[in-house]
């Protein structure tokens, strides 16, 4: 019987470590690789040029890829249920082959293309490659829920089995016999559209900073080895003025879109380090990156809320404000502050911020300043936003608003000052926002404190070429704290009459109340439940016996009980 | 919960009402009638219930409806005020705020309205407000759950309703009235008709008030336990008239101290007699000082010594001042600290340590201080320290100490397992 595989690549946009396809090759008679592109997407999603245009690059480097083994990309418009059954009866299609896509969304999309395939009698094979480890299991040891600390998940992680390691890339020898049929028109018919062709218009585009595909991903893995091993010092770079800027050796948004596989990233991390530090054992925060991903992922696969502040169990109801014209400000980089306006600049300019730009721009949009709910901040770095996708984004925006994993809250960054400490010539600021070129260090951080006579030296009169700065910091902040304080204070049912005095012990610790996935408002009722009795103390839940408020109190106070091993090394691989 | 709740619902659907009860069956006594069930049984059942359920099992039967009106249903309750184009929270339903209005007015006691940042929502809160007359409210909150709000409605409108309140009670004991337009008149008025019960006020960023309107609630108000204000209201005759032999000890001092723009504001000093006689009166008393100034406005603050028991910097904070903490607040039990610069603070933290012998709960975010001079900190405080709050990269890794090595020596000396606070990393 002749075999006829398709090969479904959404992410996993590579011909290294991909299992799926590898394994589908094996017998397969022909082979035709597809990328599904939903019409709908372009134009009216949210997602902006930048992130095309890369999406676009990978799949040409594919395409390339593929001529190189007689092969090519066939690029398919339409949505996956309908494109299917199609191209099953066209193709005479009995194999079909993907990545796992752990993802709420796509664990349903794929479902019902699953039910499709059996129906057409097709044989699907699926792989886990877009993540370290399996995450089912990842939950399945930590008692059947997601860990909600990092902490707690560092320690689960620590008890897993070895990661396995990266599958044999796509070759001519592994290809063997199996052929890919390629009409005339293939290029007309299933050719890589251009950005035109979706309809952006690219007058005026820059070069783009990070340039997507395979091939660009894995020449910068080898240069970020390289210049840790020139360094021979693998603890996290001291943040300055140079972080801030785009780096040649940046790998986030090839992890996204799976240009660069997680797995042969954490391989060879781990060797270079071996050979580096003569074979000690690499401790966790060596894959600090690949485990903040893998956590979110986690936390998010069994979540179709995750995105959401409404129905989602792990996320902090807050009373965020509905603020459409503030928010604008923000996205659009017109805040008056130049150190948000300059890191929301380079955002949509070039796809790619450092985190801890993105943890003071959040920070300014949530609990900081405007007082925004993080759904918002989420789209719009949906939008912009390369290595984003949908459970790191959410999970993220959740953490820097204090809106889950038991954060505290009191550490807010200083749209001045944080700005200032990082880089204090400021030339971030004159790069992305050449306006305010002529400001002295003094003043380019908080240029409406400028006197006159420096603003029109400057060129720049505040609130006319650049706008005045749209919060006071310092009553907004006040403000805020006093918010995040109300609302911990109530989901922790503290509902005594009396003022708390700590700031930090109104975070409940992190442990046993988030641990074991413990919703965090469940053990608390709702305003006007129950009516506190008689003339009784107000502050007795009727909800809740007493035994149960004393119980979940105590909970709250004791500190973690460790998971067997504490020792943060990871296993050896076998 | 639920499923009790429907299957009371059905059930009443089974059972006939008052017109059929000839055709009950024999076994079924007039007591198994749920409409006849005992007042105190409903009054149970209904206060396990959500409002909403209440509400909707309040139009079950006249017995069931006569019990949602209970007066104990309705001594606690929250308006929630909100507008859908500026919040994504739903609003009391203004017919159940009229029934509370009508029918018990009389039996709240403990009362709080919760505003978005429109000004119509802060209205609407006064509009309630100024109909509570006949009420007998031992706590009030006013509370803006985003923008202050309060601060846009009218100072006439804002304050008459609040009189009403502060007149007709007559046994205020909890007052929560941050951000709102409040003034010295209304003081008076509060403490006119209030003075015995008062023992709570929460009065932060009230730009209306003056020293002589907070010192004439402290002189009046014996009972007073509990104050939050600015420091522009603190004076020498305020902490001296809260240690007066009449007043109780206080329990609870909040200061927010902040500043609009560097340079503007002037803060004076409180004399160290003055806190000397307020620790002699209250020696328990916790003092929590809110900062939010720029680093070169600390210079009025922690010459002398200070009683201050709990301190938040929500700015930068300078090492000079953080030395001066050690020094000058020998009560210190909560240190936290929002930002420094990037100077290691190694020596200043242990000399917190040493002279600061309450401190238990430390919080540090974007600062510096080197693995070794952090273990050597958390040495001298053992077991003492609850709460240790440090953000990842404050840590600077040393020759005695790398990232790894300082969380399991930190627990050794915490006696129990401790990670630095960690932020996700791209």
């Amino acid at each position: 019987m002749v075999v006829n595989t398709i090969h479904w690549f959404r992410k996993g946009l590579r011909l290294h470590d991909n299992p799926s396809l590898k394994d589908s090759i094996q017998g397969s008679d022909t082979l035709r690789c597809i990328y599904i592109l939903d019409p709908w997407f372009a134009g009216s999603s949210n997602v902006g040029i930048n992130r095309w245009r890369f999406l676009l690059h990978c799949l040409e480097d594919l395409d390339a890829s593929l001529r190189k083994l007689n092969s090519r990309l066939f690029v398919i418009r339409g949505q996956p249920t309908d494109v299917f059954p199609r191209l099953f009866k066209e193709w005479q299609i009995n194999r079909l082959s993907y990545e796992y896509d752990s993802e709420p969304f796509g664990k349903e999309r794929d479902a019902a293309i699953q039910k499709l395939a059996n129906e057409a009698g097709v044989e699907v094979t699926v792989r886990i490659s877009h993540t370290l480890y399996n995450l089912d299991k990842i939950i399945e040891l930590n008692g059947n829920q997601p860990p909600l600390t990092y902490k707690r998940f560092q320690a689960v992680i620590n008890r897993m089995d070895a990661v396995e390691m990266p599958a044999e890339t796509i070759t001519s020898e592994v290809l063997k016999n199996c052929v890919t049929p390629i009409s005339e028109d293939h290029d007309e018919k299933f050719g890589v559209p251009s950005l035109e062709e979706l309809g952006f218009e690219t007058e005026g585009l820059t070069t783009a900073v990070w340039p997507g595909g395979e091939t660009e991903a894995l020449m910068r893995l080898e240069r970020h080895l390289e210049r840790k091993a020139w360094v021979a010092n693998f603890e996290r770079p001291r943040m300055n003025a140079n972080s801030l800027l785009a780096s040649p050796t940046g790998l986030s948004p090839y992890l996204r879109f799976g240009c660069l596989s997680c797995r042969l990233f954490y391989f060879k991390l781990t060797d270079l380090y071996r050979k580096v530090k003569k074979n000690h054992t690499p401790p966790l925060s060596l894959y600090g990156q690949l485990l903040w991903r893998e956590f979110f992922y986690t936390t998010a696969t069994n979540n179709p809320c995750f995105d959401k502040m409404d129905g989602n169990p792990i996320c902090v109801q807050i009373p965020w404000d509905r603020n459409p014209e503030a928010l604008a400000k923000w996205a659009e980089g017109r805040t008056g502050f130049p150190w948000i306006d300059a890191i929301m600049t380079q955002l949509r300019q070039e796809g790619w911020i450092h985190h801890l730009a993105r943890h003071g721009v959040a920070c300014f949009l949530t609990r900081g300043d405007l007082w925004i709910s993080w759904e918002e901040g989420m789209k719009v770095f949906e939008e912009l936003l390369l290595d984003a996708d949908w459970s790191v984004n959410a999970g993220s925006w959740m953490w820097l608003s204090c809106s889950s994993f038991f954060q505290q809250f009191f550490h807010c960054y200083c749209p001045v000052g944080f700005g200032r400490r990082t880089d204090p010539n400021g030339d971030y600021i004159r790069r992305y926002l050449p306006i305010l070129r002529g400001f002295p260090a003094k003043y380019i951080y908080d240029p409406w404190n400028a006197p006159d006579e420096v603003q029109k030296a400057a060129k720049c009169i505040i609130g006319v070429h650049y706008p005045k700065p749209m919060v006071n910091h310092a009553e907004a902040s006040r403000i805020n704290i006093e918010r995040m304080k109300q609302i911990y204070q109530q989901l922790s049912c503290y509902r005594g009459l009396g003022m708390d005095a700590s700031l930090l012990a109104t975070v409940p610790a992190n442990s046993n109340f988030g641990g074991n996935g413990t919703n965090p408002r469940a053990v608390c009722t709702v305003t006007n439940e129950g009516a506190g009795g008689s003339s009784k103390d107000p502050s007795v839940q009727v909800g809740m016996s007493q035994t149960e408020r004393a119980q979940s109190v105590q909970k709250r106070r004791h500190e973690e009980t460790p998971l067997e091993s504490s020792s943060k090394s990871w296993k050896q691989s076998k | 919960m639920k499923r009790g709740r429907t299957g009371l619902k059905s059930q009443c659907q089974i059972f006939p009402s008052l017109g059929e009860r000839a055709k009950r069956p024999k076994w079924m006594t007039p007591a198994q009638d749920w409409g006849n069930l005992p007042h105190h049984v409903v009054l149970q059942i209904f206060q396990h219930l959500s409002l909403v359920d209440r509400a909707r099992a309040s139009s079950v039967c006249r017995c069931w409806n006569d019990v949602f009106h209970t007066p104990d249903l309705w001594r606690k309750f929250e308006f929630e005020l909100n507008q859908p184009a500026t919040s994504y929270l739903r609003s009391t339903h203004p017919d159940l705020i009229q029934q509370i209005i009508k029918k018990h007015a009389q039996h709240l006691q403990y009362v709080s309205f919760k505003v978005d940042s429109c000004t119509e929502s802060a209205e609407a809160a006064c509009d309630i407000l100024s109909q509570l007359v006949n009420c007998t409210i031992k706590t009030l909150g006013l509370i803006s759950t985003a923008r202050p709000s309060f601060m846009d409605v009218s100072q006439a409108h804002f304050v008459s309703a609040l009189t009403v309140v502060f007149v007709n009670s007559k046994s205020l004991s909890s007052i929560r009235i941050d951000d709102t337009p409040v003034d010295d008149p209304s003081l008076k008025v509060l403490v006119a008709n209030n003075s015995d019960t008062l023992k709570l006020l929460k009065m932060s960023s009230c730009p209306h008030v003056s020293p002589a309107g907070i010192l004439c609630v402290a002189d009046q108000c014996h009972g007073l336990r509990e104050l939050a204000l600015n420091y522009h209201l603190l004076s020498d005759e305020l902490l001296l008239a809260l240690s007066s032999e009449k007043h109780v000890h206080l329990e609870h001092l909040r200061i927010d101290v902040v500043s609009e723009n560097p340079g503007q504001t002037h803060f004076h000093t409180i004399k160290r007699s003055s806190w000397e006689a307020l620790i002699r009166h209250s020696p328990k008393v916790n003092i929590v000082m809110y900062f939010y100034l720029y680093e070169e406005e600390f210079e009025p603050f922690f010459c002398e010594e200070t009683p201050v028991t709990h301190l938040y910097f929500g700015r930068a904070v300078s090492k000079m001042m953080l030395g001066r903490i050690g020094l000058n607040c020998p009560r210190l039990v909560e240190l936290v600290v929002c930002a420094n610069g990037i100077e290691p603070l190694d020596e200043e933290l242990i000399r917190i340590a040493e002279r600061c012998k309450s401190l238990t709960a430390i919080g540090l975010g974007e600062c510096e201080v080197t693995c070794s001079g952090f273990v050597e900190f958390v040495k001298m405080c053992g077991g003492r320290l609850t709460q240790l709050s440090i953000m990842e990269e404050v840590l600077i890794p040393d020759s005695s100490y790398n990232i790894e090595q300082i969380h399991s020596e930190v627990s050794k000396h915490l006696g129990r397992m401790w990670f630095p606070d960690m932020m996700p990393t791209w």
